[in-house]
Formats: structure tokens, sequence, C-alpha cells
């Protein structure tokens, strides 16, 4: 028998229970549609991470502060007071730096901002003019801070332009316009360019200060929240690392390396824990994803099943006409695969459809991750050939005596 | 109990031999196992010489396939399928080229006077239709012997005539016949009547209204 014979008798054959196959087509609908849709979305959630983590800059090296403890009981990371400002004057001038560029201590804090009848709340970033470089911080409009702002503790700021939006509705200058930060009246004197980047790190949605400004009229605190460090090259991270490690183990007045107080991430070890996080909910959905193909993949079996058994007068005389076993066994393996084969089909299509809608309600990156549809075409494919392997056996060794009997 | 005993019996080419019995008696076993349906749990089937239980799986399809054509009591045609696509389905498992499994199906249908009805399906056929359609399907292959299991049961006793008609016909080509009935008037029509009970043969006789006049069967 030909291949076109069998799809077209397959075809045929599927037909005369149009509901029944409907149903089945759509088990392996939703299976397919939401692999695709959950491993494309997951891909893309890890792709704008990635590059969110990567445009801060790859020499970048973060110095954090260590946990705070109440008791026995450890606090968050980064909620300890140990970093101050002599630690990064020390890190700026000792003489046993010689890897890093450039220092920017930072202080940040949430607060509440006003402008004229909007108000927001968000996070207010305490820095050295030196930030705009570590940070690879470009501006749009207006000027960055400067050290005179710095000294005279001046209450300027420079605005990320999704605050800028908040406060003063798209494409307006906000450059001159005074905002209130805590109750305290600021000048807004520039506009960063757009980062992107997602969920609570946003970039874009940060307000600038000088540093002395924020830690001594906004915050009132004497620590810093992080420090910044450029190293001079990618090559020299890890000695710049350790040089920073070093010299403050030695200021806090600590020996032991498990002691330390504070911890240095480089741009790596973030983007690391941040694909972990994505990574563990992209295999979580997939594995949802996959459950539900593998119970579409039973509902053929099912569906198969029932099939043989309608049909089994039909198989018994198909056998007496002389149809061999393999004849028997591709003409139901073939109808299980057209059923899943067209239920892939339709999978692949509604899932690129689904991501793409969601993509643009979200203004997320669309991008399709083509392995998971060939991998889904074949997984339909192949759940057509291992699922209907059992049912075409069954109707393929029936006896044809028994089977031409059967009532 | 034996559906079949002792049963020793030769089937000449071109005999035309109607097996008789009350229900039980093991005509239907026999009509299996002359068709390669049901394999003999002791004892040989030597078909055209050849011993029918030793063959696999797939020699036994090739027998039913070339040597054999079957026509049910229930016609047993392929429903939602064209007469000529029934036809053509033995020469499909058989691996004729499409063509001529067109040409070849439809001479039959012409020979069963069905020519106007090729591409009806069986529920638009009466039922002296359905079974002409699958007379034509058993010989399409030009088989070696045409088994026949109550070809009339289903059939009003007009058609039922006709039917017999065809089958004297195809008798008289040469064609070799194996008729399983419990109506007398239509085994009547055979020129050997093997009467069974309790799976053995009591009688294996002639028919009253066909004989053999010089090797062609006469009224």
């Amino acid at each position: 028998m030909k291949i076109t014979k069998l799809i077209k008798s397959g075809i045929k054959n599927l037909a005369i229970n149009k509901m029944r196959t409907g149903l089945a087509v759509l088990g392996i609908v939703i299976g397919i549609g939401s692999v695709i849709a959950l491993v494309s979305l997951g891909e893309s959630s890890k792709k704008a991470v990635q590059s969110s983590i990567q445009s801060i800059g790859s020499n970048l090296l973060t110095v954090l502060p260590g946990f705070t403890f109440s008791g026995n009981v450890r606090g968050a990371m980064g909620g300890a007071q140990t970093l101050t400002n002599e630690d990064a004057e020390a890190i700026k001038t000792s003489s046993r730096i010689t890897t890093v560029k450039s220092v920017s201590p930072e202080y940040s804090g949430r607060a509440q901002i006003i402008a004229g009848r909007n108000n927001t709340n968000t996070q207010v970033v305490g820095v050295e003019p030196v930030y705009a470089q570590v940070r690879k911080i470009s501006l749009e409009k207006g000027s960055f801070l400067t050290s005179q702002h710095l000294t005279s503790m001046a209450k300027v700021a420079v605005l990320g332009p999704g605050v800028a939006e908040d406060l003063f509705g798209e494409g307006v200058d906000p450059v001159g316009q005074t905002i209130r930060i805590n109750g305290k009246n600021f000048l807004v004197i520039g506009l960063t360019k757009s980062k992107g980047g997602m969920g609570m790190d946003n970039q874009d949605d940060r307000i600038i200060v000088p540093l002395t400004t924020a830690q001594k009229q906004l915050f009132g605190v004497k620590y810093l929240s992080s420090i910044a460090l450029e190293a001079k090259s990618e090559a020299v991270m890890t000695q710049a690392q350790n040089e920073v490690g070093y010299l403050l183990l030695s200021r806090h007045k600590l020996t032991a390396v498990e002691d330390a107080d504070f911890r240095i991430m480089s741009q790596e070890d973030i983007l690391q824990a941040a694909s972990a996080v994505t990574g563990t909910f992209t295999t979580l959905l997939t594995g949802i994803a996959a459950i539900s193909l593998l119970v579409g993949g039973i509902g053929i079996m099912n569906i198969m099943l029932m099939s043989v058994t309608e049909r089994t007068r039909e198989i018994g005389l198909r056998k007496a006409l002389g149809a061999k076993k393999k004849t028997i066994v591709y003409q139901f393996l073939t109808e299980s695969i057209i059923l899943t084969f067209t239920g892939g089909l339709i999978g692949i299509v509604l899932g690129i459809g689904g991501y793409y809608l969601y993509a643009r309600a979200n203004n997320a990156v669309f991008s399709l991750s083509f392995s998971s549809v060939f991998l889904a075409f074949f997984v339909s494919a192949g759940i057509g050939v291992l699922f209907g392997w059992y049912p075409a056996r069954k109707a393929a060794s029936l006896q044809p005596i028994e089977a031409l009997r059967y009532e | 109990m034996k559906a079949l005993d002792d049963i020793s019996l030769n089937i000449n080419q071109g005999e035309f031999v109607a097996i008789m019995g009350p229900s039980g008696s093991g005509k239907s076993t026999l009509m299996h196992i002359l068709g390669a349906l049901d394999l003999p749990t002791g004892g040989t089937y030597l078909l055209n010489g050849q011993n029918v239980g030793l063959l696999s799986d797939d020699q036994l399809a090739d027998i039913r396939n070339k040597e054999i054509g079957f026509v049910f009591q229930a016609y047993n045609l392929l429903a939602r399928t064209s007469a000529i696509e029934n036809v053509i389905l033995p020469l499909d498992y058989a691996g004729v080229p499409e063509p001529e499994q067109y040409e070849r199906a439809l001479a039959m249908l012409k020979k069963v006077g069905l020519a106007d009805r090729l591409s009806h399906p069986p529920n638009k056929l009466s039922g002296g239709q359905q079974q002409r359609v699958a007379i034509a399907r058993a010989l399409v292959m030009n088989p070696s012997i045409i088994l026949a299991d109550e070809p009339t049961g289903n059939i009003a006793s007009a058609q039922a005539e006709e039917i017999m008609a065809i089958f004297e016909q195809l008798n008289d080509d040469g064609h070799t016949i194996v008729m399983i009935t419990h109506e007398p008037d239509i085994a009547e029509h055979a020129q050997r009547i093997i009467h069974l009970l309790d799976g053995k043969i009591v009688k294996d006789g002639n028919g009253h209204k066909r004989r053999i006049i010089n090797g062609k069967a006469k009224e």
C-alpha cells in the first residue's frame, strides 16, 4: 500500500467520528502549544535578564554588605551596615589596590516622590559622579552630577526615563522641573537613556542624587549599600576581587575569609544567580507542559484502542482478504500519527501565537526558540508512534476468524 | 468435543460443492480451515499440494489473498467505501500497480452486472447488489477456490436466484466453488453435496439438478 493511499484512508477513517477525533487532537494541541509557549517564554525572560545585567558592564565588581544577625538568626544578605564611605575611600587610595580603575560608593533606598499632582514610590540612589562611568549611564537630556554637587550637598536629581514618565507624562522634558523627594525639593538636572531591564532591578525606574545628599538629607545614614568597582580589564577581575577582599578584611579587623562581613560579586556571579532562578522557573513550566503533552498522548492511545475494538470485524475482513500483519500495523499507526501531527501543527501555531500576544501585551522580547518548535514537532509525531504502537499491534495480532465472528 | 472429527475430503479443480448440516455440525469450522482462516489442531490440509498448516502468518495472508476468494453471508463490505474501492482492496494487498487495479476491478464489476454502480457505497446498494460486489471482490485475484458462507442467507429469494446463477456461470467458466448452506434448494445448484453432522461427514453425493457431462455441468 502506498503512503498517500494510507494517509487518504487514515483521514477517511478519522473523519467518521469527527467529535472524537477533534477531542483527541485537542489534547495534543494543548500539550504541544503549552510546551512551545512556555519554553519560548522562559528562554526570552532568561535572555532579558542576561541582557539587562550585561548592559551594566562586564568589568564591574559589586561589593555588598554581609548578613545581618539578630541573635542567632541570620537576616537578609546585604542588610548589614558594614560598608562605609571610608572603605570606599581606602579602595580608591590604597597602594595595595593596583587593578581597580574606578570606585563608586552608592547608597540606595526607597522614597516617595511627588511632582505636581503625580506621585510615585521608587528607588533613590545616592552616588558620586564616577557612577555614570562605572555603571555605563548615558544621558538623554541635561547633565549628570558634578563633584560640586557632591561637596555642596546639592538637592539635584537625575531621573530614569521610567520615573520621568510616571511623574511628568510621556515625552515631557523634566529637566528644570522641581520634584519632592521625601518632602524635600530637588531640581531635575538630567534624564538618563533607557537601558531596559525587568522586575525589581529596573534601572529605568531610578532617581540619582548626590551621595552626600542621600546619606545626610534623605535617609540619615552613615553607611553604604554597595560599592561598585570597575576593574582595569576583564582579565584582572579575579585579582581585583582578591585585592579588595583582603583590604576590606584587614580594615574590618578580620582574619579569616569565612568571617567576611561583605561579599564581592562579579557580573558573572549575578548573572549565574539570576539564570538559576529563571532556569528553575522554565524547567518547572516545561515540566507541567510536558505532563499535559503526556496526557494528550494517552488520549490518543485511548481513542486508538477504542477504534481497534470498534473495527474488529473490519480488521478480520482485511486479514481474510490478504492483509499482512504489518499492513494492519501501518494502517493504525498512520491514523495515530495523523492525529498527533495535526495536533502538533495546530499546537505550534497556537503556542507561537499565544507567546506573541503575551510578548506584545507585556512589551517583552519576542524571541522564538526554533529548537523548541522542532522538538515539539518531532515529539508530537513520536507520540503518535509511541501511543499508536500498542493499539496497532493489538489490531494486527487479532486472529482473523475471531475478528470476523466479533459482534 | 471436537468441532470436526475424522474428516477426509478431496475437492477437485472445477467442482461446485455444497456443504450442508444443522448448526453446530462443524460446517463453519470446515470452511474456515479450507479458507486458511483457522488451522486444524490435527491432520493436514493440502491446498494445491501445499501443506497449509506449516505456513507462517504472512504466507497464510498470501494464500488468503491469492488462492481463496471469500463470500460471506453478511457481505462484509467496507462501509463508506465505494463498490470499486471494495473490489480493489485485495489487489492493493497483493501489490498490483494502481492503473491495473482499477481495470481489473472494473472488469469484475461488469461481470457481475454492476458496471453502473461503481462509486456507490454499500448502504446505497440492495442486499443482492452488495453480495454481487462481494463476489466481484472474491473473484478479482482469480483464486483457486471461491468459498461462500451462506451467500444467500440475507437475500430475498428472487435475488438469491440471481446470485446462484452467477455462481453457476462461474463454475461453468472453470472456477472451483465451495458453498455452505442449510437451504436444500440452494444446495441443489451444486454438483456435489456433503452433509455434516457432529463434525463427521455423513453423506457425500451428487446434487440433483446439475450433472457433470463431458467435464461440463449440465441441467
